[in-house]
């Protein structure tokens, strides 16, 4: 209950955060967005229609009281809801997103079991490298050089756009990879942790081989704190993919939130910016509840302290 | 560490020249565009524009210096200040401070970063307010544990059973003692800063042109990447080995201060 409540709070300084972006808007929007040189009836026309005559308190609770009925206002440059733009676009960045989570499970958890297995070794050398170079290459340079390699020189895969179930492979890696070079080493310590344990020394004296003992004895224990670092990705997919997209030219929520910070539709970008933080906590949230049900220590700590 | 700090040394030398060398990186040679690297001509060779891009690489060198230094600098100040203000408090304080922290750490990635600067407008000084808006939570939440493991300890409970201020026991007792985790947390935060720069400027939020960014080169050469890929590798491969060896030192510097054993106690 109390984790619910407290992302109630948060939730709630996410939105008011979220309104007052608008207040630091150098000088009048209203110029801003329409330039110098437009006629004052327009100007009056468009900072009603903004309700920039308004108090910024009162536009606040109405901004609030819209959330509720899950309006997040209307475009300024496509007359459009808002929601309904977030809406369209949303199938394409969650789409991008899963399969990167995908690209995240299929490295880290091999790579990471088998860098615990040959510790120090060869294989544990590169998966240390690899995670190096994961964590220090940006999406969007490894983007273009992905799209260098596979596309142009191999010509194997499309270079952007979503027309062919292929095309979702480099935007994928792209936003996958170094996210998976975090899990992988975590995965890695946290089984190395386990392996420590005096339950494993017992298992390992019976005569249980060390990969055996790895696989299934250490690495459902070991699965915890990565299940927590897995969620705060699956999390972070969704804005790392706004670079991700605008790389590949890939129609989601991302591009939407270029586009509109490009043409300055101020509703639309407060509109994305709120989906993918509130995504962010709720994921979260879950992620903390699935917790719980996979280990029940932590509801039992939580009830000793109370 | 020593080849890290090589890397970040060459970095800082590479942001000077950019500003000391009579360099011109916005001189244009449309007979030379996309010239590929020469020894004669431009070492590095020539972008769309014929533009050097060794020239523009310096350029990018002291964009990224400066606000990776002047966002590090304002994060860490503000961001221990705070933190430590809520943990040597304590009570409300702590409470909404710590509100405060989550509601920060609720923006993923770039995400709050890429907001601000989209209602700031472009411009290196907006790039710098957006990253430490983003960037103070981390020092904030160091410093919050960090006080909270300390403040029990003898020298910190005789200094205020003297009659010292919360100010001068934070700063005379406490921040030497927390120091070591916070240059740790400044190493790594070089490095995100970095990445952050060039990533607002490759979606045109950050550096302006005619002014040359790693990111904003990245930017312009993915258009060109099947005519001219060095337009993308050479500021890419200079992004890469910065954040690299920023990222290396933290290591580097958290396994010779032994900050990890020292929070355990």
């Amino acid at each position: 209950m109390q984790r619910l409540f407290d992302t109630a709070v948060v939730l709630f300084g996410v939105v008011t955060l979220v309104f007052f972006l608008s207040a630091v808007i150098p000088g009048d929007p209203v110029d801003v967005m329409l330039g110098e040189h437009a006629s004052s009836a327009d100007r009056e026309a468009l900072r009603s229609a903004m309700g920039l005559d308004r108090p910024l308190l009162v536009r606040w609770g109405d901004y609030l009281a819209g959330l509720v009925r899950g309006d997040l206002g209307s475009s300024l440059v496509r007359s459009r809801p808002v929601a309904d733009l977030i809406a369209e676009r949303l199938p394409a960045t969650l789409s991008m997103a899963l399969a990167a989570f995908v690209v995240i499970l299929l490295i880290a958890f091999p790579l990471g079991l088998l860098a615990a297995q040959f510790k120090d070794g060869p294989l544990d050398r590169a998966a240390a490298v690899f995670a190096l170079l994961g964590q220090s290459i940006p999406n969007f340079w490894l983007g273009p050089l992905l799209v260098l390699l596979f596309s142009i020189q191999l010509g194997w895969l499309p270079v952007s756009g979503n027309e062919s179930p292929a095309a979702i492979l480099l935007p994928a890696l792209t936003l996958g990879t170094s996210l998976a070079a975090v899990s992988m080493r975590m995965l890695r310590a946290s089984l190395l942790e386990v392996l420590s344990q005096d339950y494993l020394r017992t298992a390992r004296a019976k005569g249980v081989s060390r990969f055996r003992a790895i696989l299934w004895h250490a690495f459902p224990n070991a699965l915890l704190p990565v299940v927590t670092l897995l969620g705060l990705q699956l999390g972070a997919l969704l804005s790392g993919a706004v670079i991700t997209e605008v790389v590949f030219a890939w129609p989601g929520i991302g591009s939407l939130l270029i586009d509109a910070i490009r043409q300055r539709d101020y509703p639309l970008i407060q509109g994305v910016v709120l989906v993918i933080a509130v995504a962010y906590v709720l994921i979260n949230l879950l992620t903390d509840l699935l917790l719980r049900r996979l280990d029940p220590r932590i509801a039992a700590e939580e009830g000793e302290r109370v | 560490m020593r080849l890290s700090l090589l890397i970040l040394i060459l970095w800082v030398v590479a942001a000077i020249a950019g500003t000391a060398l009579p360099l011109r990186p916005d001189e244009i040679h449309l007979e030379r565009l996309f010239a590929p690297p020469a020894p004669d001509d431009a070492w590095l060779g020539r972008d769309e524009l014929g533009r050097s891009l060794a020239a523009r690489l310096l350029d990018g060198a002291g964009v990224s210096l400066l606000v990776a230094a002047v966002t590090v600098l304002i994060s860490a100040v503000v961001g221990t200040a705070i933190g430590a203000l809520a943990g040597y408090l304590g009570g409300w304080w702590d409470r909404v401070i710590s509100r405060l922290i989550e509601v920060f750490l609720a923006f993923p990635g770039l995400l709050l970063a890429i907001a601000l600067a989209a209602f700031l407008g472009p411009g290196i000084d907006n790039v710098i307010i957006a990253l430490s808006v983003m960037g103070w939570v981390g020092y904030a939440r160091l410093a919050r544990n960090q006080v909270l493991s300390l403040r029990q300890r003898e020298h910190v409970l005789a200094a205020v059973a003297l009659g010292r201020r919360a100010p001068d026991v934070i700063r005379l007792h406490l921040l030497p003692l927390m120091l070591a985790p916070l240059l740790v947390e400044a190493s790594y935060g070089v490095a995100s800063a970095v990445i952050a720069e060039a990533g607002l400027s490759f979606l045109g939020l950050g550096v302006q042109p005619p002014q040359a960014s790693w990111g904003t080169m990245i930017r312009e050469g993915v258009r060109y990447l099947l005519v001219a890929p060095h337009l993308v590798v050479v500021p890419g491969v200079a992004l890469s080995l910065v954040v690299l060896a920023a990222n290396l030192f933290g290591d580097g510097l958290r396994d010779r201060l032994d900050v990890t054993s020292r929070n355990r106690q």
